[in-house]
């Protein structure tokens, strides 16, 4: 199971934070801090693997973003890393050549993406097309939904 | 009241903030907004809202007035204000807010909704953030959906069944029919949350484990399907197909054929088929070979595959990629205690990863490589950790360290390569190593008679390189100045010979005394071992007595002590100077205290060899009559033991060497019994007292050595018990008590007991032994003591 996924700049804000299970803000802050500096401190060509209390923590860096992903100590890490592509792949299908000012100013897509692909700290759907169908469908059900709310009704 | 600005203009807003002030000040003028809008009812731009305190909330400001809100939204008939409530309630509530369950009902009612766009965001919300309370009266809507909706919820109900189940176990029951039928389904991403689901309730539930058992032909078959069948364009990555649920299944397999043999069999020609076929240029195929490795080394598979999975994670080993070379490393780390042969064979690769660039990298292959040491490969394993250990990172220099000490100590070929290799690790992670290494090396150190020379030599040579490293220095300054006369001897067949001056060798121990760089204890090692010279060296004697007494004014207290103690040897206690100061003894590892052997109450602890320990306290001056003195150790002046008489009388009134006449003086008092069988030495009765009667006789061992038998008998009407024996010698003399045979004398003599005690007495020093008779008669505690000043036989 994966416990949380973060993404954070080369400067260690935050663009995007999901918890899969339940904790308190202060540990929430605590496990941003540890990360940040964790994954931030290390050399360019080193292991895309760290161990942190009983966890693995899983990290690839695209471009200015870190990503970096807590599984479980059974799981696989090279898997891990797979998952981590595939969102990645995911929102640059949906936004068109992802860039990190997408993921900032249209956040709340970014975590519908994610709640398309994962849930429960589990992987939900392995086709990337299904993932994006039901993205492009949501998002239709949301426009036609407003424009019908703002039509005038008759 | 301002208005509301856009999502987008408030994100541009905030980020062209110059300074953490300016940025602060736009988001307390943008929640003050966001929470006037809150107040106000239905207006168009509620999601925008709730979007823009949810931006807010994760640059780290508080946003928790929010909550309400979104249980609102949720509730709100419209699609676009439910995603946003949806969002907002995973992020800002958890299982441990109050307002979580509010939206336990619309959690609900969207479950039955009619587009199943809203039911999956309920879905998610649910998985995501639900409560145990929540799931309790949620799961029989969950286990509805999983039966029969279409694959799009399924896949999502799984996935909830599955958190469902984390939270409450017991509801596990519930869900394993439907997971069972849920695996004939042909769509991947159910097939997937099946899996999970079945994961989840097999390594929760052993009986649902068993039952489980049977699917495994059914996996095989989708396995295969995975493998073998052609190109599918919706699920292939890098020519795998759907490499998430192919791992999936391995896991699953893996726990369902763990310790089961007809499962495991089953499995045995897809794993292999798995194994082989699987491309592995790309991190994709490697993760899926990679998991077909963990389940093949975990299940009971015939030997064939094993040799094949220790084969493929030796090939990981020898990739390019290093995250695929960090875990090739864990997963041998995992197996080295079971496969240790197949192991060894990559031994040489392992070896080389000590020297790759990569901190983990390098901390794995350490863990690896000192499991790998064994008997036939420590001379080249030890070099190659030696050189590891002068250029590792500083975190890994203890392990490294304690790790070759144990192994040098577990497989050493010779005791002076066990030496030789302990100083290196002393010179060169001296700072690292732990505080038990000074006494080890030194017990080693004295085990190695014929090396002493060597030894001295070669420490006397690290000294005067470096003193920086304190285990060292210790270690150098004791062998000095234990061996300090075979250092100045100047030959040694180990090394070259080298001309050492006595001026030398105090110089180097001064420079330690003096050197800022030198821990107290190090200079009470120092100061010692300039102590122990001055009867191991003929010339420079005042110069030591010098030293000792510049000392006698030090500021540190244990330095003064010392210094003091060795004045005082010098001026008044010259005489006993070279006893105080000879060689020790060979140490023994573990030498058990000496007992006598007694569980009663009271036991005594036994006077300590004579032996004078470095460092110890000056002997008091001795006492002409040693045995009085010990009286003061037996605990309790004499007024309070019980006056007897057969004390002052017994002891010249016994007749001695009565050898067989004595046991039968015995006899005549006890009457009809037999005599037991005396020892063959003659035995002398040396306590007489209310038909008590304690006989004792004794063999010479050796030249020192004393075996000392002990019986008691009782000759009276009533029964004793709780008869203990304790014994003092004087101090030169060691003395052993064995367990008695008993501690009940019964009336009549119908029982004797005795004890053997074990005397060595090195010094020939007048041997005289005190015995303390401890007993209960008819409920009263009797207590006597005899002293024995003649044994028989001697």
């Amino acid at each position: 199971m994966m416990r949380f996924l973060l993404l954070f700049s080369r400067q260690g804000k935050l663009r995007l934070q999901k918890w899969f299970t339940p904790m308190t803000e202060r540990e929430k802050k605590k496990i941003i801090r540890d990360m940040t500096s964790m994954v931030l401190s290390r050399q360019p060509r080193s292991c895309n693997f760290l161990h942190w209390k009983d966890l693995k923590i899983i990290y690839k860096r695209y471009a200015s973003l870190y990503f970096c992903l807590a599984i479980e100590n059974q799981e696989n890490e090279l898997l891990a890393l797979e998952v981590i592509h595939r969102y990645v792949e995911l929102l640059d299908k949906y936004f068109g050549n992802v860039c990190e000012l997408d993921i900032i100013f249209n956040f709340e897509k970014a975590y519908f993406i994610l709640d398309e692909f994962l849930m429960g700290g589990e992987i939900q759907e392995t086709s990337k097309q299904t993932v994006n169908r039901s993205i492009e469908a949501s998002d239709m059900l949301q426009e036609t939904m407003e424009e019908y709310m703002s039509k005038p009704a008759f | 009241m301002s208005p509301s600005v856009p999502l987008q203009e408030m994100i541009r807003a905030i980020r062209s903030a110059r300074t953490q002030c300016e940025e602060r000040g736009v988001i307390q003028r943008e929640c003050a907004a966001i929470r006037a809008q809150f107040r106000q009812s239905d207006n168009g731009g509620r999601s925008h809202n709730l979007a823009k305190l949810l931006y807010v909330h994760m640059l780290g400001y508080p946003a928790h007035f929010g909550q309400m809100e979104c249980v609102r939204m949720i509730a709100s008939p419209r699609y676009s204000e439910k995603r946003v409530g949806y969002l907002g309630a995973m992020m800002l509530l958890d299982e441990k807010q109050d307002a979580s369950l509010l939206i336990t009902n619309s959690i609900k009612n969207d479950l039955s909704h009619s587009n199943q766009y809203v039911q999956s965001l309920a879905l998610c919300t649910l998985a995501c953030m639900g409560s145990a309370e929540m799931c309790r009266d949620l799961a029989p809507e969950i286990d509805r959906l999983l039966r029969a909706s279409n694959s799009y919820i399924k896949k999502k109900a799984a996935l909830c069944a599955v958190h469902i189940v984390r939270k409450v176990n017991d509801l596990g029951e519930l869900f394993a029919p439907a997971a069972r039928a849920l695996l004939s389904e042909k769509n991947h991403g159910v097939l997937h949350g099946a899996v999970v689901l079945i994961t989840e309730l097999c390594e929760r539930n052993p009986e649902t484990l068993e039952r489980f058992r049977k699917t495994v032909p059914d996996l095989v078959q989708i396995m295969k399907g995975l493998v073998i069948s052609g190109y599918s364009p919706e699920h292939d990555v890098a020519g795998i197909s759907d490499p998430f649920l192919q791992v999936r299944i391995l896991r699953l397999l893996r726990i369902l054929g763990r310790n089961n043999e007809a499962a495991s069999d089953a499995m045995n020609d897809l794993l292999a088929q798995v194994a082989t076929n699987t491309d592995s240029t790309k991190t994709v195929g490697n993760a899926v070979l990679y998991e077909t490795v963990l389940t093949v080394l975990d299940i009971k598979s015939e030997s064939g595959l094993r040799v094949l999975a220790v084969n493929i994670l030796g090939r990981f080993l020898l990739n390019n990629d290093r995250n695929i070379r960090y875990i090739a490393m864990i997963s041998l780390q995992k197996i080295v205690g079971t496969d240790h042969n197949a192991v060894q064979r990559h031994r040489g690769t392992i070896v080389d990863c000590l020297k790759d660039q990569d901190a983990s990298v390098k901390r794995r292959a350490l863990d690896l490589s000192l499991a790998l040491v064994s008997a036939s490969n420590i001379r080249s394993m030890m070099k190659e950790l030696l050189i590891f250990l002068s250029s590792c990172p500083p975190e890994l220099r203890a392990q490294a360290a304690s790790g070759i000490f144990n192994a040098a100590e577990r497989y050493a070929p010779s005791q002076r390569w066990h030496i030789d290799t302990i100083l290196h690790v002393l010179t060169t992670a001296g700072g690292d190593v732990r505080d038990e290494t000074v006494p080890n090396l030194i017990q080693l150190i004295t085990n190695a008679s014929e090396l002493h020379c060597y030894t001295v030599h070669k420490l006397y040579r690290a000294l005067l390189t470096d003193i920086t490293q304190q285990s060292l220095v210790q270690v150098a300054c004791w062998c000095i100045g234990e061996y300090g006369d075979l250092l100045l001897r100047g030959e040694c067949q180990e090394t070259e010979p080298v001309q050492v001056t006595e001026d030398d060798v105090l110089d180097a121990l001064e420079t330690v005394l003096q050197s800022h760089m030198s821990s107290p204890t190090t200079r009470g090692f120092a100061l010692t071992a300039t102590m122990k010279l001055s009867t191991r060296i003929t010339d420079n004697v005042d110069r030591i007595r010098s030293i000792v007494s510049i000392y006698g004014s030090c500021i540190d207290v244990e330095l003064q002590q010392r210094a003091v103690e060795y004045n005082a040897l010098f001026k008044k206690y010259d005489h006993m100077r070279a006893a105080v100061l000879e060689r020790m003894p060979v140490i023994e590892k573990n030498s058990p205290g000496h007992t006598n052997g007694e569980s009663a109450v009271e036991t005594l602890k036994e006077i300590p060899p004579a032996k004078v320990k470095q460092g110890e306290s000056l002997l008091p001056p001795q006492p002409t009559n040693q045995v009085c003195d010990l009286l003061g150790l037996l605990g309790g002046p004499e007024e309070t033991l019980q006056p007897s008489p057969a004390l002052s009388s017994s002891a010249p009134g016994l007749p001695v060497n009565t050898g067989g006449t004595a046991g039968g003086d015995l006899l005549d008092l006890l009457g009809e019994l037999e005599p037991t069988p005396v020892a063959p030495a003659p035995a002398m009765s040396v306590y007489e007292k209310d038909g008590v009667t304690l006989t004792l006789s004794c063999e010479k061992q050796s030249d020192s050595g004393l075996t000392v038998t002990l019986t008691a008998s009782n000759t009276a009407d009533s029964d004793i018990s709780s008869f203990t024996l304790q014994a003092a010698v004087p101090k030169s003399v060691q003395l052993h008590m064995k367990a008695p045979s008993g501690d009940s004398l019964p009336a009549q003599g119908a029982a004797k007991v005795t004890q053997i005690v074990i005397l060595n007495n090195p010094n020939k020093v007048n041997l005289k032994m005190r015995v303390r008779v401890s007993y209960t008669r008819q409920g009263a505690a009797i207590q006597d003591t005899v002293q024995i000043d003649s044994f028989p036989g001697l």
